[in-house]
């Protein structure tokens, strides 16, 4: 293993700044930055889960956008349609989605590499056309309109500034509670099915329990991140979550270090702020993800910040008398 | 339940079926090859369709258009071996997922700039005068449709059977090591496979253009019916792909009909699944070490 970028105390400075600004920017007043990173913060949040399953465990998804979208239905139908308290709207969202990867983890992961891929990308558009056919409960192609916001007692999430923060929050808390995961007996055993399924069943791992509960994890993240969308936005129609933004996932978690839990912030903000900046041009971000991930996966797996940090080292290596 | 209509549907199911097979047969070859499942596949056969309707527009004659959108495609194919495919060298299988994907995201997005989000039309190749047989109408393209594929079908089995090259590329699908040892280079086949991929997936995307439009995003959905056919055939031969493909047609064909049209895409889906779970332990044959 090459040594780790940042570790120990350097690690917990980073993260401490990387705390200070966020807490600041908000501050500034500037509401387009603020719900940039609102937006930024939720898609941090499934993407973190994704580098879980794809990063550590080694277990390809291309749908993980069903996920999110199962999650953001939930929250929006029950809190809208049935007058449940948003808060346990989300609870029931998280734990629905979380049991129904838990249940099509066993089939699915009889699968693996190619057929896996194969298979997620096909029960992501499935869970795709349900939101746009079934559109009794979900309103179909014209969406769910008025989904009401989460409040504490009297106090309501309803402006972006307050909304920035319960983001973030999650945010950071999702990111430490899969950090101590990756750091654990799972996060060990889940290399290990990485790096091999059959010593690692030698071992007495139990493979498929191991992916399937991952799996069940990075959906409710998923499922968490959807039902703040919903309640964020206000309104969910089915293009966000479709087989496109299931790729986008995917890129975001690749550019930030597919192995990498904390480079899923940079990854959901590059990919972010990269079509926000190309927004005038039409669709040329997507020409420059796909580019992107093609020149990562083969010059810099571990990530671009890593990438770039011993790229930095080899040429000041190089350039250092010896 | 009138006989015409059966013959009508049993008509669209084997003319869709014919270019889901060669959409597959794309897929079989690329992975028996090279191990890879290339799921830019679909995005050539876009490519071909778009190709020739530009082609067309510059006032090029049709099978000038037709050929030349093919040999461009095939090009292509060879670019995205030599830049995305050759420099991963023994990449694990999650990387070469992704570049394929990312391949394809490419393509596709500069398709959507190039050409726009609206499907365009190509003309048919001799014309749109239905025929009448059964009772049935019967487009001409739905005959040069069934015609290419079995041509096509016929001749990628004979050079996979009859030359050196099919034969050095079916050394190197069995084994690499082996094959490397008598003096085939496995990058030379894995090149050679994306070639004749991207050109079976372009004839593919000029023959069914004047029947359903092209556009810049059909590649997901016809990529994935492609896989479905190559899946159900085992990825090995012409023969269980192009079954494969018939067999999704007429499927798709026959609930569309019958049942509902707007769970046509629903019908490929639920075949998927289908056979990735009665196959699994079969497929997964060189799978580990994803």
């Amino acid at each position: 293993m090459m040594p780790l970028f940042i570790r120990g105390r350097g690690k917990m400075l980073v993260i401490a700044t990387l705390v200070v600004l966020l807490s600041i920017v908000p501050l500034l007043g500037n509401a387009y930055y603020t719900s940039v990173l609102i937006i930024i913060g939720i898609h941090t949040i499934v993407t973190v889960g994704l580098c879980l399953l794809m990063g550590y465990t080694g277990q390809v998804s291309l749908g993980h956008a069903a996920f999110y979208g199962i999650g953001a239905y939930i929250a929006a139908i029950l809190s809208k349609t049935y007058h449940v308290d948003p808060w346990l709207a989300m609870v029931v969202a998280i734990i629905a989605t979380a049991a129904f990867a838990f249940a099509i983890g066993f089939p699915v992961f009889r699968l693996r590499g190619n057929y896996l891929a194969m298979a997620t990308l096909g029960l992501g558009i499935i869970i795709w056309i349900l939101f746009r056919e079934l559109d009794w409960i979900t309103g179909g192609q014209s969406g769910f309109l008025d989904i009401p916001t989460l409040s504490i007692g009297g106090f309501s999430f309803h402006s972006d500034f307050r909304f920035y923060y319960l983001v973030w929050g999650f945010c950071i808390a999702v990111m430490f509670i899969s950090q101590n995961i990756v750091g654990s007996r799972m996060g060990r055993a889940m290399r290990a099915i990485r790096d091999s399924e059959s010593a690692s069943q030698s071992l007495g791992i139990n493979v498929t329990l191991v992916k399937v509960k991952i799996l069940a994890l990075s959906a409710a993240y998923a499922a968490l991140a959807g039902s703040l969308y919903a309640y964020y936005v206000g309104f969910i129609d089915p293009p966000p979550f479709g087989f496109l933004f299931s790729i986008r996932l995917v890129v975001m978690a690749v550019v930030g270090g597919l192995a990498s839990i904390w480079g899923a912030i940079f990854g959901a903000a590059s990919v972010r702020l990269l079509t926000e900046f190309l927004h005038p041009f039409g669709d040329i971000d997507v020409v420059l993800f796909g580019l992107i991930i093609v020149v990562v996966v083969i010059l810099s797996p571990q990530g671009v910040i890593r990438g770039l940090v011993d790229l930095w080292r080899r040429i000041s290596r190089k350039l250092a008398p010896s | 339940m009138a006989t015409w209509q059966l013959v009508q549907y049993v008509v669209t199911g084997i003319t869709v079926g014919s270019i889901y097979a060669i959409v597959g047969l794309g897929f079989t070859i690329i992975y028996s090859v090279t191990g890879i499942i290339n799921f830019a596949q679909g995005e050539f056969v876009m490519l071909g369709g778009m190709i020739a309707f530009s082609l067309i527009g510059l006032g090029l004659s049709m099978p000038v258009a037709l050929i030349l959108a093919v040999v461009l495609v095939t090009l292509a194919g060879i670019i995205f071996n030599l830049v995305a495919i050759r420099p991963a060298g023994r990449a694990s299988t999650i990387t070469l997922i992704i570049i394929t994907i990312g391949g394809a995201l490419f393509i596709r997005a500069v398709a959507g700039l190039y050409w726009g989000r609206d499907a365009v039309p190509l003309p048919p190749f001799t014309g749109d005068e239905s025929l009448s047989f059964l009772g049935a109408y019967i487009l001409p393209q739905s005959l040069w449709v069934i015609g290419i594929t079995a041509v096509l079908m016929v001749g990628v089995y004979l050079l996979l059977n009859r030359t050196l090259v099919g034969k050095a590329l079916k050394a190197a699908a069995i084994n690499k090591r082996a094959a490397a040892l008598v003096g085939i280079d496995a990058r030379m086949m894995s090149l050679i496979s994306f070639a004749l991929a991207a050109a079976t997936g372009a004839i593919a995307g000029v023959v069914i253009a004047p029947l359903s439009y092209a556009s810049y995003d059909m590649g997901i959905m016809l990529g994935l019916k492609g896989f479905v056919a190559a899946a159900m055939g085992g990825f090995t031969g012409v023969r269980g792909v192009f079954l494969g493909g018939l067999g999704l047609g007429l499927a798709e064909s026959l609930a569309a009909g019958y049942i509902s049209s707007s769970y046509k895409n629903a019908i490929a889906l639920i075949f998927l699944f289908a056979v990735l779970l009665i196959r699994s332990r079969k497929l997964m044959v060189g799978e580990e070490g994803t």
